[in-house]
Parts: C-alpha cells; sequence; structure tokens
C-alpha cells in the first residue's frame, strides 16, 4: 500500500480541501463566537465594531440580563422541567424496554410498530386538540403537563434506543444468575442496569438536550413567566421591551452555557446518541 | 440431575410434566410482567399523543372554536384550503423552504464528510465543531443570527441590506439559519456512512486512475446511497414542519413573506380561534409525512435499497 494513502485507501485531502474544512468550521462557529463578543460589548460600541473584540469586556452585562430577563428563574425551571423529564422517561422507557428486549411479551412486534409510527407522528398533528384537552384537565401551565408531554413525546424514541442496548448485553449472564437461583427482580437490577448503564446515560443525555432546547411545547403550554423554563424566559426577553441586543445576547449566552459544557464534556455520548435520533427507523 | 434420569425411569415422565406446567406458569408471569412494564408508556402515549391525534382527524371536520362543542361540517375545512390564500401561499413556502433545506444543508454535509473522511489528523475536531450548532437551542440560534443579519449592526449594515425585514430575503435568510442549524449533524451521519465503505474500492480506483471527484461520484455516492435517500427524506419531513426559526426570527413576517404551514396553523388556533380549521392543518401536515414516508418506502422496496 502507498504511504500516501489512508487506511480507508484514500489520498488525503489536499490544501484546497483543508481550506474548505477550514471554512466550514468558521461557518459553523463564527456565529456563536460573534454572539458571545457581542455580549461583552456596550450597545455604542455594538453598532461600530460589530465583529471585532470589545474595546472593553463588559462583564456586567451578564449581571444586568441575569437580572432583567430572569435567567435565574428560567434556568430554575427548566432544571425541573429538565430532571422531570429525563427521570420519567428513564423509568418508564426502561421498563419498556426492558419486557421487549428480555422477556418474552406476547404482541412485541405490534407494539414496537406502535413506538415507531408513534414516535415519527409531528406535534403539529395532535398539538391543538392536546392544547384544548391540557386547559380541561387543569394541566395547562402547570410543570406536570409539560413534563407528561416531554415524556409522551421523547419516550418512544428512548424506549427503542435503550431496547438496542439491552439485546446487546449477553444472555449467558443473565442464565448464569438464574442458574445461581436470582429473581428476575435481582436480575434486572444486578446484571441487567450495570450493563445498560452507558445507553442510560446516553438516553439520559439526549432527553435532557432536547428538552432544554425544546421550543414549541413550552411556548405553547406555559404562559406565567414563574413556570417558564430558560428558552421561553430567553425568547420573551429577546423580543420583548428592552430590545437590547447586547443584553439579549448575555442572556443567550447563559442559556446556551450549561448545555454547551456539557456537550463538550460528553460530546461522544452526545454525538453518538443523536445522531441515532435521526436514524431510528 | 437429569444425568440421573434414566436410572429412575419411573420418576422422569412425572418430573418433566411438572417442570412443564411450571415453565407455563413462569411463561404466563413473564408476559404479565412484560405487559406491566409496557403499561407506563403505553398509557402516557395513548393519553398525550394517540387519543388528540384521533381527535384531530374529529376536530377536522368540524367548525370549532377551541371552547364549546364542535359543529360538523364535512369536509368544508378541506375545501377551504383549496381558495385560501394564507394557506396555499404558506404551502408555497414551505415548497421553497425544503428546497433550499435540501441542496444547501446536502451540498455542506457530504463536502465536510467526504473532505474530513480523508482527513489524516484532527477529524475528530472538525466533526465535533460542525455538530455543535445542531445541539444550541433553536431561541439561542436565532437570537445569534438576529443580531448578525441585524441591519444597524451586523452583516445588514454591512451589504446595506435588511435580511429579515424585507419581503424578498426574509425566507432565505431564516432558511439559511436552519441550514447552519442542522448541516454539521448531516457531516455526522454521512461521515458514518462513508466510513463504512470498503476500502478496497477506493485502491481499485486510484489505480485506475480516479481522481476524488471521480471517486466520490462513482465510489462514494452509490455506497452511501441508503444513508443519502434517508436523510434527504427526513429533510422534506423536517422542512414542511419547519416552526421555530420562523416563529422566532420573523413571525411569519414581514406581511406574511415567511408564513409556513406550521405558523399558519399555530396562529389560525391560538389567534384565530379556529381550532378545527387548525385540526385539518394539522391533519394535511402529518399526510404529508405521511406520504413522502409511504414514497420512501416504496422507492426502497422497488429500487432494493437496504437502508
Amino acid at each position: 500500500m502507498n504511504a500516501r494513502r489512508l487506511a480507508n485507501g484514500q489520498r488525503p485531502t489536499g490544501f484546497w480541501g483543508m481550506v474548505v474544512l477550514v471554512v466550514l468550521f468558521a461557518f459553523a462557529l463564527g456565529p456563536i463566537v460573534l454572539f458571545a463578543l457581542s455580549s461583552l460589548k456596550s450597545r455604542a460600541e455594538l453598532a461600530t465594531n460589530p465583529f471585532g473584540l470589545p474595546s472593553e469586556w463588559r462583564f456586567s452585562n451578564f449581571l444586568d440580563a441575569w437580572t432583567q430577563a430572569g435567567m435565574g428563574m428560567g434556568l430554575l425551571n427548566s432544571a425541573i422541567l429538565v430532571g422531570g423529564t429525563v427521570a420519567l422517561v428513564i423509568v418508564i422507557a426502561g421498563l419498556a424496554a426492558y419486557a421487549l428486549a428480555r422477556l418474552e411479551v406476547p404482541g412485541r412486534g405490534a407494539v414496537l410498530t406502535y413506538l415507531l409510527v408513534i414516535g415519527a407522528l409531528p406535534i403539529q398533528l395532535f398539538l391543538v386538540p392536546l392544547f384544548y384537552l391540557a386547559t380541561r384537565t387543569g394541566l395547562y401551565d402547570t410543570y406536570l403537563g409539560v413534563i407528561l408531554i416531554y415524556v409522551a413525546v421523547f419516550s418512544p424514541f428512548a424506549t427503542l434506543l435503550l431496547r438496542a442496548f439491552l439485546i446487546g448485553i449477553p444472555k449467558e449472564l443473565e442464565e448464569a444468575a438464574r442458574i445461581d437461583g436470582a429473581g428476575e427482580l435481582r436480575i434486572a437490577a444486578r446484571i441487567i442496569l450495570p450493563n445498560a448503564l452507558p445507553g442510560i446515560l446516553t438516553v439520559a443525555l439526549v432527553t435532557a438536550l432536547s428538552a432544554y432546547n425544546e421550543f414549541l411545547l413550552a411556548v405553547t403550554f406555559l404562559q406565567s413567566p414563574d413556570r417558564m423554563p430558560v428558552s421561553t424566559t430567553f425568547f420573551a426577553f429577546q423580543t420583548g421591551y428592552s430590545q437590547d441586543t447586547t443584553l439579549a445576547a448575555a442572556a443567550g449566552v447563559i442559556m446556551l452555557l450549561p448545555m454547551l459544557l456539557l456537550f463538550l464534556l460528553l460530546q461522544r455520548r452526545f454525538v453518538e446518541g443523536l445522531a441515532s435520533t435521526g436514524m431510528s427507523s | 440431575m437429569t444425568s440421573l434420569a434414566p436410572s429412575e425411569p419411573r420418576t422422569a415422565p412425572v418430573r418433566s410434566e411438572g417442570t412443564r406446567a411450571r415453565r407455563g406458569m413462569l411463561r404466563r408471569r413473564t408476559a404479565l410482567i412484560g405487559w406491566l412494564f409496557l403499561v407506563p408508556l403505553m398509557v402516557v402515549n395513548l393519553a398525550v399523543v394517540l387519543a388528540p391525534s384521533l381527535q384531530a382527524i374529529w376536530y377536522s371536520f368540524t367548525d370549532w372554536s377551541g371552547i364549546g362543542d364542535a359543529a360538523f361540517i364535512g369536509i368544508d375545512n378541506y375545501t377551504r384550503m383549496l381558495s385560501d390564500q394564507g394557506f396555499l401561499s404558506a404551502l408555497w413556502h414551505n415548497l421553497q423552504w425544503t428546497a433550499i433545506s435540501l441542496v444547501v444543508p446536502t451540498f455542506l454535509g457530504l463536502l465536510g464528510a467526504f473532505l474530513l473522511s480523508r482527513v489524516r489528523r484532527g477529524a475528530v475536531v472538525f466533526r465535533l465543531v460542525y455538530f455543535i450548532p445542531y445541539t444550541v437551542a433553536s431561541v439561542v440560534s436565532a437570537a445569534a443570527w438576529r443580531t448578525l443579519l441585524s441591519p444597524t449592526e451586523g452583516f445588514g449594515a454591512v451589504f446595506g441590506l435588511n435580511f429579515l425585514g424585507s419581503p424578498q430575503l426574509a425566507l432565505p435568510s431564516v432558511a439559511l439559519v436552519n441550514t447552519w442549524a442542522f448541516w454539521g449533524f448531516l457531516v455526522v451521519v454521512y461521515l458514518s456512512a462513508m466510513q463504512a465503505v470498503n476500502p478496497a474500492l477506493y485502491e481499485a480506483a486510484s489505480l485506475d486512475g480516479a481522481g476524488p471527484v471521480r471517486q466520490f461520484v462513482s465510489i462514494t455516492i452509490p455506497n452511501i446511497r441508503p444513508t443519502l435517500v434517508f436523510m434527504t427524506m427526513q429533510s422534506i419531513i423536517w422542512s414542511f414542519l419547519a416552526f421555530d426559526f420562523v416563529y422566532i426570527l420573523t413571525n411569519g413576517g414581514p406581511a406574511g413573506a415567511t408564513e409556513v404551514l406550521s405558523t399558519y396553523m399555530y396562529r389560525t388556533a391560538f389567534s384565530g380561534l379556529e381550532a378545527g380549521y387548525a385540526s385539518a392543518i394539522g391533519i394535511v401536515l402529518a399526510s404529508i409525512s405521511g406520504v413522502i414516508v409511504a414514497a420512501y418506502h416504496i422507492l426502497r422496496k422497488s429500487r432494493g435499497w437496504d437502508a
């Protein structure tokens, strides 16, 4: 094999290829970097110097944005919604995935088809009746209502992904434990759960990111400012009275940071999990 | 214990009968536990997704404000769409949006993935950075691009253009923001498909003197076709369901220039208080997705593509 070739038999990307990759790099990251820079400028400076470094780094913007936009409340509400959603999705999807992967449930094929179809239905199909259902049942503008909706929307995919992980755990481990006299519950807790942890973590991360970033359902089903998550809190501030671009940018960076840090920390799991969301069928 | 059975022929059948009965009971118990495990998932999905979806079908045939009784009016909501300028222009905008979201992100996704598949070092870093926009919340991406395109402080000022405020530029501008948000996702998906292509094919092509472009066309594209076709289908479906960026950046404006079916449905339901008509639009949106999925499966079967 030619030394200039890669393991996959191809010639490496040349100079112009690298230039294109770097341009794409700038396209991906540029808007975020400029946004972060504008969050540190004064309004006057943003108008005269929109693309350069700030002449004076105004970290006070973040303090102002935090109080004026109510970002603390928004983040707290998001923590409640995301935490509740992730916990319920893991339990509900985990139980279902366990049944579908390890127990001989009659009608398994039908359930899997049901999940694939339900998971593919667009929110737009059921949004309007769901809205009036929520108002009639008193779940409109409550944490519980939104958490239940998120759980319903995210759990079909989570179940299918967890099931794929559970199928990958060798049956021999389970059988060995059964011969030793372990009951079903013990097997589930001691054998399956520890082996499924990477899958559970992936599902938790993907669900957390989806719930944190979600907009359409949050803006439809939560109205009180003291219950709104950070996404709609930020949206209200951004389109509200102040119209201060630099403060809006600071609020946006505040919303972005927690998930960006989590993503960079656990990027491999995120990328694999999220890439499979589009490929689930 | 079974190895002792031959020396105790009289007890063996009894024991196996007992085991069979126990095994049957065990199977029934496992089935019961299995269904108990499925109940929470099924109940939540039935209540939140399936029941309202079925309701939407019923409401789409009614005149209903959202409160009070729904009056059955047959297919009037559907015939109304045919002459509703608001609906038709939203549908037209969705088609334009689809065209943009098919061409630009697919081009960028394939380009990025193909070049990255041939990078010796640092491919992981590029892949990571390309993927970051996909993980950013739509509200934040929208705010970043609003500042960037602003006619007073951003590229709008540089070019003397009001990207989001002009009826001609607003729709392509919002679609561009959408492109930015998800082309990196395509890079990741296409890259993993490309890495699964048999290296021997490229080696043979090189020996035949095929350059990178020729290899891309004759080897890469045919070998990642299942993924390519699947993601194309997904992109079309997502394009018809587009909501966030339109709602956040322009809210359908200026003068309806960016109104798409989802935002039109939203406005019809919650500002116009025509929940019946909005349900019908929701049914149309879901049907479009259904037709695209069906077309994809027929195409896949008839061409023998394996996804």
